[in-house]
């Protein structure tokens, strides 16, 4: 049996969100993918869902949305007050859903990236693995209004876990864990002191794909050979502008890798805003010829 | 010929392995050899290795625990590749049609080069290009082999809509946008086939190390391809070199 939800003010980007595509990377085709994986993995496994189950992925803006089933949700993400026909539910908590419910929120507080989950995830067509919306890969890049959402309806009832509630919200740290980037050692003493002493402020340019820092790094370099990169990848680019690679980039560029964000650190830049701040802290690996 | 390869952890899931910086066939092929042992060493659900000139990214779906042990598994596997000495390419005959009426740039392309349209073309449809990788945009190749004659440094303001199949160059390299996307490179031709069809099941028919040689085409055969590429009445094929 299919569910459905229908989309009645769609927000100001909202999309359809996995894990993302993996194997594709070598075609050009990107990763995508929930932006703060963190937040949308807690929203399946609250719903006891596959943790590759498709979410709502809203922006800045959440969405209005009206249930046409019977089913169960689960919010997590941005911090958000939420309104199911009008009366507050709590997020990272189960809610049961019955027929022609609406969920309203009110303005985002913290955050970008919220996510609705439902049970058993949403059902949009499957491209080249993945659900994930992406321009020219998917037909639909994002939701708009009076979108009719499907999802697999179970008659399974509760899970164990339907109980269980996360009081933790997205981590709100300012200090970015960072490996060494592959032309890092290319850098000077000064310019590393500069990158890993240095607050710097997330810009107004922010997307699925980058997010561009504030301030610059003076850039010497010289230009390399077009390379893999991925996401969490930070780039500096010839004006010494930093770009930190995010879910939707390319699988290649041009400019020097200077720093690579560990898994966790690309969830928490997901969710900071335009003025909020960042510092990189260093982590070492291994390397050898 | 084996290169002196150097390893390094790229993140918590992905191993990066460097050739020497440069643009060249050999290490090309070498290349290509280790990523197909590495993704026949590796069951294809855990890994996903992305090429560049002279560079493979290996990406795990987990988290590397064991680095080292994973870069001497990966160090034997490519001591014990031997590059077969026969090789046998595919050459892939692509149609474009250039013509200053679908493509925006080439009048204008070939003023600033002081080369006559017939020369540009003459120049453009030579080579046999090679394909080194993907990357971009999905489906973009990376072709080398363009010649010096046609170099061009990109548009100081890309296009916000450069179309589906456009034939470009950019600084000393030339490509097709496989989907429409912005672009800073000048559009000198149109290629009416479709090479990147996300929904079918060969959704893309290329690999690096193929080859690319670009075939003048009328504006009426343009056409025709075009209406026969929409109904997917045309299968392009390679030919065995």
């Amino acid at each position: 049996m299919i569910g459905k939800v229908k989309i009645l003010k769609a927000g100001f980007f909202t999309t359809i969100q996995d894990e993302g595509r993996f194997g594709f990377s070598k075609y050009g085709v990107p990763r995508s993918g929930a932006m703060d994986k963190l937040s949308f993995e807690f929203a399946n496994s609250l719903l006891g869902n596959d943790k590759n189950a498709a979410c709502i992925e809203w922006t800045f803006q959440p969405p209005v949305l009206q249930f046409l089933e019977h089913t169960e949700i689960v919010l997590t993400g941005a911090e958000v007050d939420a309104f199911l026909n009008d009366v507050k539910i709590d997020m990272y908590k189960k809610i049961t859903i019955t027929k022609n419910d609406i969920l309203k929120f009110s303005f985002c507080r913290k955050g970008v990236y919220g996510y609705v989950g439902i049970k058993n995830g949403f059902t949009t067509p499957l491209v080249l693995k993945s659900r994930s919306f992406y321009k020219s890969i998917t037909s639909c890049f994002r939701l708009e209004n009076k979108t009719i959402l499907p999802y697999q309806k179970s008659d399974t009832q509760d899970s164990p876990l339907s109980n269980v509630s996360v009081p933790v919200l997205f981590d709100n740290t300012k200090e970015l864990e960072v490996y060494k980037g592959p032309e890092f050692d290319l850098l000077s003493k000064e310019q590393q002191s500069f990158l890993l002493n240095t607050s710097f402020v997330i810009s107004n340019t922010i997307n699925r794909m980058a997010i561009q820092l504030e301030g610059k790094l003076y850039n010497d370099l010289l230009s390399m050979l077009t390379s893999p990169v991925l996401p969490g990848t930070v780039q500096l680019t010839p004006s010494g502008t930093l770009i930190v690679l995010m879910r939707d980039c390319q699988t290649t560029g041009g400019y020097p890798r200077i720093l690579q964000l560990s898994e966790m650190s690309i969830n928490q830049i997901a969710q900071k805003r335009m003025k909020d701040k960042c510092r990189f802290k260093l982590r070492n690996y291994f390397s050898f010829v | 010929m084996s290169y002196e390869l150097k390893y390094r952890q790229y993140s918590e899931r992905a191993i990066l392995i460097e050739w020497p910086p440069v643009i060249d066939e050999n290490v090309l092929h070498d290349l290509l050899f280790y990523k197909k042992s590495i993704e026949s060493f590796y069951n294809k659900l855990i890994i996903e290795v992305i090429s560049g000139y002279n560079s493979l990214l290996i990406n795990y779906v987990f988290t590397i625990e064991k680095f080292y042990d994973t870069v001497l598994e990966l160090k034997t596997l490519y001591s014990s590749n031997v590059l077969p000495e026969e090789r046998k390419n595919r050459l892939w005959e692509i149609p474009v049609c250039y013509s200053p009426i679908l493509a925006s740039d080439l009048k204008m392309f070939s003023k600033t080069k002081s080369l006559s349209i017939d020369k540009v073309i003459e120049l453009h449809t030579a080579p046999r290009y090679t394909i080194f990788f993907m990357g971009f945009l999905p489906g973009f190749l990376y072709l080398g082999g363009l010649d010096s004659r046609l170099h061009l440094p990109r548009k100081n303001t890309p296009s916000l809509e450069v179309k589906k199949g456009s034939v470009a160059i950019g600084g000393n390299q030339t490509g097709i946008y496989p989907v429409t996307s912005p672009g800073g490179w000048h559009i000198i031709g149109m290629c009416p086939l479709d090479f990147f069809n996300p929904n079918a099941k060969e959704f893309i028919v290329f690999e690096p190390g193929d080859i690319v040689q670009f075939i003048a085409i009328e504006e009426f055969i343009y056409n025709d391809i075009r209406s026969k590429s929409k109904k997917a009445d045309f299968k392009l094929k390679p030919i065995i070199i």
